[in-house]
């Protein structure tokens, strides 16, 4: 089952290679994952995306808690939480096919922002499995290079991971 | 306010640590500490022949007196040859401070003279490291590092200490922090009451309890918690391998160490219990045998100060997080004040099966005229040391044997390299120990493979003066692997005879010590009576032992812990 863990650390160097390394050491999956600091310049907020069963997911929880650096973790999978991850996507377009990418585009509410005569750069936002869908639609058309983020992940309502 | 420089600093940090002993080697990155070192008394430094040895040093001082090891070391080679003895203290969560030396700050990453990434190479076999970049850091990283070395489920704390900021020149004001704040760092203490009322009713409930505990009551000095705890509810109680002693082994309720080389009746009471109550221990698979067929019966209550021990490898019914001695007490008062009692006649009958797996007597072992049998020399040695001595061991049959025909009634005498299971790790270990505890007896248990591992430690024992009796089995076989591959190889024995070992006895007199070579039975006892006279000597005995004598019970790899290889 695919989870969405979040977690807060010091910010501090070597804090990503003690996580990246976790899950290395331990065999443990990682789909994506995204670091960037916080509001609270000594915090950073890290997401994961990662897949196990529930006793594997218990102990990469487990295991992240006991990482001296890791503040606060949380499988936000457990509640109802939103889920946003950024694809940009160099697509080569000449001929028909520029219709063709700017109606997708429109259609998965994209937005172009880069054109030459040869090609486009579209952005695309939203869950996962959003961006999956687009890159799907795309079909034939020739992909250049791309680029995701990694999904990103918050709670819903009124409470959050802080300290 | 003081004025001192980093190398200053650090001595007085360990200083105000209450260290008295630092084991260590000196080399360019650590000159400036080694000259602050040299400046005072009061800490102790001893001058190791490899860096190993002094983690292993370290090691084997923390066993014995439950206080942080620590141990100082030179940049590049000097902290690649420390990796080994720090993953074992990791694997055996043993409370350590390891202090590297580092290239200078500014030549940090350009692959200079001596250079290694101490941070990185580590990261995985230490509970934290750190790399120190300022002088004004120094105080405040060394306190965390005690702190989070000794605290909660312990480990070994590397400290990366470039050499620029010990610079003798710059001096800065020096005060030690009084306490730690580390707001993502909180070692739970005291168990969930909840909890711990479900755990009684369970354990009280219990027809065929077995008690399994572990190396978390020798290292949150609980055993006599454990012991009260066990006698309250006369229930069996069976040990790990680095449990030994948390309860004493003279006792009736004690059914010997479980697990791959345990005894009939632990792993059998193991196999039909229908409450399994463990505490401090962590569900090694050397215990556990093939999972699928582990405790078929058993609800499972599990004490654990790590939350990541707990359900890790076998899914337990009842988790408590918190101290061995703390959640014990609570368990204790909560039985004691409600009146509780076990079912006594379900635990009576329960007895009377594991009395009758008692009476096959597994560990019996044949006799010889002409060859020594090695469990002999350790009952011997058990007799002549009254029981009572600090027995450090290397990695093979011979730990098993020391494990298993040298019971000890105390806690932090038995010392051995569980989790990493690493050869070389005995006579340091010995010698760390005979450090903290002078006039202790100590004995270094260990195989003719093992002892070369470390071999040149023997000159640190000369002068320091630390004189430890080195009981060698010498079967001149990697014994333990001669023995996997008679079981399981078709007695192909693949590089795991000896050939050409050296003259023990005269390597040991080289070194400046006493070698004694003995080869028959009759000679056993008075040999190990003369060597213990030899109070201010290091004694090496060299015992010719039978050289395909097996260790037994065996529980085979992927079998359950009913389905022992008996003699
Ligand atoms: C050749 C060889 C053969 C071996 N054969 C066997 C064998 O037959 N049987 C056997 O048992 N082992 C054997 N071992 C050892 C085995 O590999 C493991 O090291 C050992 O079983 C682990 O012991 P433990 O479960 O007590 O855990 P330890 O490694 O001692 O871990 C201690 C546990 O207690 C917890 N803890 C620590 N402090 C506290 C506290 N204050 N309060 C609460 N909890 C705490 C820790 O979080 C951890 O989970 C063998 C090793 C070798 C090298
Ligand atoms: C550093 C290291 N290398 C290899 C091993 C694998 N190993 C485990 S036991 C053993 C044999 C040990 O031989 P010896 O010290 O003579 O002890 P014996 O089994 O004969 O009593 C070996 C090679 C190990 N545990 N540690
Ligand atoms: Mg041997």
């Amino acid at each position: 089952m695919r989870h969405i863990i979040s977690l807060l650390m010091e910010n501090e160097a070597g804090a990503l290679s003690r996580v990246a390394g976790l899950f290395s050491a331990r065999g443990y999956n990682i789909e994506s994952l995204t670091v960037a600091p916080t509001n609270d310049a000594t915090l950073s907020r890290m997401t994961i995306v990662t897949r196990g069963d529930e006793q594997i997911i218990e102990q990469i929880i487990k295991q992240l808690n006991k990482l001296i650096d890791v503040v606060q973790v949380q499988d936000i999978q457990d509640a109802p939480h939103i889920e946003r991850e950024l694809l940009l996507i160099k697509l080569q377009a000449t001929g028909e096919q520029r219709d063709e990418v700017f109606r997708l585009a429109e259609i998965f509410r994209g937005q172009i922002l880069d054109v030459t005569d040869a090609s486009y750069v579209v952005q695309i936002t939203g869950p996962g499995a959003r961006l999956d869908a687009f890159i799907e639609a795309v079909g034939n058309i020739p992909v250049i290079e791309m680029a995701r983020t990694g999904a990103l992940g918050l709670s819903r309502g009124s409470c959050g991971m802080s300290i | 306010m003081e004025f001192l420089s980093g190398g200053e600093i650090f001595v007085r940090c360990l200083q105000e640590e209450g260290v008295d002993i630092v084991f260590g080697y000196p080399g360019g990155a650590v000159l400036h500490i080694y000259d602050a070192l040299f400046q005072q008394e009061q800490v102790k430094h001893i001058l190791v022949r490899h860096e190993q040895g002094a983690t292993h040093m370290a090691d084997g001082y923390a066993r014995a007196t439950g206080k942080v090891g620590v141990v100082l070391v030179t940049s590049g080679p000097g902290a690649t040859n420390a990796v080994t003895g720090i993953a074992t203290a990791n694997m055996d969560s043993i409370p350590m401070v390891v202090f590297t030396g580092q290239v200078p700050t500014h030549m940090i990453g350009n692959d200079a003279f001596q250079e290694v990434d101490n941070v990185g190479i580590t990261r995985p076999c230490v509970k934290h490291n750190f790399l120190i970049k300022d002088v004004r850091d120094i105080a405040a990283t060394i306190k965390k590092a005690f702190y989070i070395a000794s605290t909660g489920r312990p480990g070994p704390v590397l400290v990366d200490i470039p050499k620029d900021i010990t610079d003798p020149k710059i001096k800065i004001p020096f005060e030690y922090p009084k306490d730690v704040v580390l707001r993502s760092y909180n070692p739970v203490l005291k168990g969930d009451d909840g909890q711990i009322k479900k755990a009684v009713d369970l354990i009280l409930s219990a027809k065929r309890p077995m008690l399994y505990t572990g190396g978390g009551v020798v290292l949150g000095g609980a055993s006599e918690q454990l012991t009260r705890f066990t006698r309250m509810l006369n229930y069996p109680i069976t040990n790990t391998l680095m449990g030994l002693g948390g309860f004493p082994a003279s006792d009736r309720q004690f059914v010997g160490m479980l697990g791959m080389h345990g005894t009939y009746e632990a792993n059998m009471g193991m196999h039909h219990c229908d409450v399994l109550i463990a505490i401090g221990s962590r569900f090694d698979d050397r215990v556990t045998g093939n999972l699928a067929k582990f405790c078929p019966t058993a609800k499972i209550v599990h004490v654990d100060i790590d939350p990541a021990s707990i359900s890790k490898n076998v899914k337990v019914d009842v988790p408590i997080v918190g101290q061995v001695g703390d959640v014990l007490n609570s368990m204790m008062q909560i039985m004691e004040h409600e009146g509780r009692k076990p079912d006594a006649a379900a635990i009576d009958a329960w007895w009377s099966q594991i009395e009758e797996w008692r009476g096959l007597e597994c560990m019996k072992y044949g006799w010889s005229d002409e060859t020594i049998k090695p469990q002999y020399v350790v009952q011997k040695l058990w007799e002549v040391t009254g029981g009572d001595a600090y027995i450090t061991t290397d990695v093979g049959q011979h730990q098993m044997w020391a494990a298993q025909y040298y019971p000890f009634d105390k806690p932090n005498r038995w010392i051995n390299s569980g989790g990493l299971g690493t050869m070389g790790f005995g006579l340091p270990a010995a010698l760390g120990v005979k450090a903290a505890f002078p006039d202790a007896e100590v004995a270094c248990v260990t195989g003719d493979g093992s002892i070369q591992m470390n071999i040149q430690e023997l000159s640190t024992a000369l002068q320091y003066h630390l004189p430890v009796k080195v009981i060698s089995l010498n079967n001149r076989y990697l014994g333990m692997v001669r023995q996997w591959q008679e079981f399981f190889y078709a007695g192909r024995y693949a590089m795991s005879y000896m050939e050409a070992l050296p003259d023990f006895v005269k390597l040991a007199e080289a070194y400046g010590h006493v070698g004694m070579l003995i080869d028959k039975p009759a000679d056993v006892e008075g040999a190990l009576r003369e060597a213990f006279k030899l109070k201010d000597r290091l004694v090496f005995m060299d015992f010719r032992t039978e050289p395909t004598e097996n260790v037994y019970p065996m529980v085979p790899a992927g079998a359950g812990l009913n389905e022992m290889i008996l003699v």
